[in-house]
Parts: C-alpha cells; sequence; structure tokens
C-alpha cells in the first residue's frame, strides 16, 4: 500500500531549467535506454511508484489511451519505477502498453533521486513527471501526492507553446 | 498539436444523454470498469440529473470501446440508457453474443446495430466525449463533475450528500 500524503523526506525535486541528470536503465525488454537515445526529442519521463498498483495503473492507461496524440505533439513519454525489468514486461503485457519503462531497479532507486523522484520512506519513485527539451534541458516539473493522478492534459499544457 | 491541453468541462448540451431530475451531475464513465458499475448502482437511486459521458481506457479494458460504441448504437434506436443499465447489471454477460442478446430483447434492428456501432459517427461521438474528458483532467473512471468543478471520489457518497438523500 502507497502512502496517501507526500513524504517530508521525499529528495528535492529538481527546478525547471537544470539539465536532465545522465540515466541509462533497462526496459522492459532488457534493452539499456539512455537520455543520449533521446536526444532531439522531447522526452516526458513519468515517474510513479509501482507496477500493477491501481492508481499507477490508471495513470499509465490514460497516457496510453492519447499516444497518438502525444506523438502527434512531438512527445515520447517512458515510465520509470523500481521495479524490475521483468515485473516491468508483466506489467505493459497486462496491460498493453507500449511505451517503454525502465527499471531503476539497481541500485534501487538511484536514477529517481538524481531528479528528485525518489522517496526513500516508501522506496519507490515518487510520482512526478519530467519534460526534457531536445537540448536535454528540464522545461517543466510536475509532483503529485502518491494517489493523485496527473491528467494527460497537463502534459499537453506542457508541451503547448 | 492535438488540442489536448486544459480546459473546463463542458457544459451538458443537447447531444448529451441526460437522465433523471434534481442537481445536474456529469459523469464521465467506463462501460467496462467494476468502480463505475459499482458507483452506477449506488447512485442510481437518487434524485440527480445524470448526463453521461464515454471515457473508455482500453488499456484497462480491451472490450471497453466495442461497449461505449454499442451503447452509442443502441442511443440511435432510443434505447441508449436500458442498454449501459443491462451492462452494468450484469457484468459477466457483456461479449457479443450477450449483447446481440439484449438488443434483440430490446427490439431493436439488429442489422442496423451491428452497422451503427461500427460507423464513424460513433466512434466520434465517444471520442468527443473521451477527449472533453481528458482535457477536464479526468483520469480515471468514474470521474464526476458538478457545476464545471471535479467531485472528489468517492463519488456515491459524495453524490448521496448532494441529492440530499
Amino acid at each position: 500500500m502507497y502512502p496517501s500524503s507526500t513524504s517530508a523526506a521525499e529528495t528535492e525535486l529538481i527546478e525547471p531549467g537544470s539539465n536532465a541528470p545522465d540515466f541509462s536503465l533497462p526496459n522492459q525488454d532488457g534493452e539499456d535506454v539512455k537520455l543520449a537515445d533521446f536526444a532531439g526529442k522531447r522526452l516526458v519521463l513519468c515517474f510513479y511508484p509501482g507496477d500493477f498498483s491501481s492508481v499507477c495503473s490508471d495513470q499509465l492507461s490514460l497516457y496510453e489511451s492519447v499516444k497518438e496524440d502525444l506523438a502527434e505533439a512531438g512527445a515520447v513519454v517512458v515510465g520509470v519505477s523500481v521495479d524490475s525489468g521483468y515485473c516491468h514486461a508483466a506489467f505493459a503485457e497486462k496491460l498493453g502498453l507500449s511505451m517503454p519503462l525502465l527499471a531503476d531497479f539497481h541500485p534501487k532507486g538511484e536514477v529517481s533521486a538524481s531528479f528528485g523522484a525518489y522517496s526513500p520512506d516508501f522506496g519507490c519513485s515518487s510520482r512526478s513527471l519530467f519534460l526534457i527539451e531536445p537540448d536535454g534541458v528540464v522545461s517543466w516539473v510536475h509532483h503529485s501526492p502518491p494517489l493523485e493522478i496527473p491528467g494527460a492534459n497537463l502534459i499537453f499544457d506542457a508541451l503547448s507553446p | 498539436m492535438a488540442d489536448l491541453t486544459s480546459a473546463q468541462v463542458p457544459p451538458v448540451g443537447p447531444e448529451d444523454h441526460l437522465r433523471g431530475e434534481g442537481q445536474e451531475v456529469i459523469l464521465y464513465v467506463d462501460l467496462a470498469c467494476a468502480h463505475c458499475a459499482a458507483t452506477w448502482q449506488g447512485i442510481s437511486d437518487l434524485s440527480l440529473t445524470i448526463c453521461f459521458r464515454h471515457f473508455p481506457l482500453p488499456s484497462q479494458h480491451p472490450r471497453s470501446p466495442l461497449l461505449h460504441a454499442a451503447a452509442e448504437a443502441a442511443a440511435l434506436q432510443g434505447g441508449f440508457w436500458p442498454f449501459v443499465d443491462r451492462l452494468f447489471a450484469d457484468r459477466g454477460r457483456t461479449d457479443d453474443p450477450h449483447i446481440w442478446e439484449a438488443v434483440s430483447e430490446m427490439g431493436f434492428d439488429l442489422d442496423r446495430f451491428q452497422r451503427d456501432r461500427r460507423s464513424t459517427q460513433v466512434e466520434e461521438r465517444v471520442q468527443r466525449d473521451f477527449r472533453s474528458g481528458v482535457r477536464a483532467g479526468v483520469s480515471s473512471t468514474p470521474g464526476a463533475f458538478v457545476s464545471g468543478v471535479a467531485v472528489t471520489p468517492p463519488l456515491h457518497r459524495a453524490l448521496r450528500s448532494l441529492s440530499g438523500n
């Protein structure tokens, strides 16, 4: 069960205008995915607490439902949690997700923490969104309480000129 | 740019599905969603004007788009509400043969129903609701709005209080 409020012990989110921390994590197919792979694209990194939880399932299902609109807006959405690649594969299959899911599994939560999106109290990524521009600069950050899903409209607001 | 940026929930219009009397509530519903079915049963006896809007999430419920299209096809023959009530009342019987049986028992033209549920008109009708919900910030189902403001879950409790029941 995830907490119903934000933990005071959460790491501090990086600020818009910062360079995105570099990362290399395995996806659900066991392939390494790096920040550099998205150079020239607008990347939405979606940190979430855990595969198969009801709220995270709702969140990723919602984003999957608007994937064509996101692609039209020139954005790629990538999910990140501390679950393993095997767990991600099962989760993606269950929901029919087409987006990459990155396993911040070992060292646990290291990439999440580098974005300030890790909750040490609960040992999981905190529900946060980051828009990374083609030049690698973070232009938008959104953090939600664990049980609150950021609507897809917020992503489109961030992507709009 | 696809226009799914934030916007107020659209007010009730002539093409919306409305039922009941009392305080107007706009409900964004997934017809294959268990929470929606439970909420539906919990609010069915309340004095409210329910405005039904489609919000299918096929990742969670692969048959959802099909059921929403079927509901719109039923609406074209004047049977939207009985069809929706039947789906929610018997969630174990929503495969095609069950739907054909329901349509026949309701006295609809089955051939027309089959054509309508696959029509562009019906698909666009469902998508229009879905996109308005996305723009209004609906992120899971059911989602509700009263006077343009999102209702905080649990919905059946909030709506029961609103209706004075």
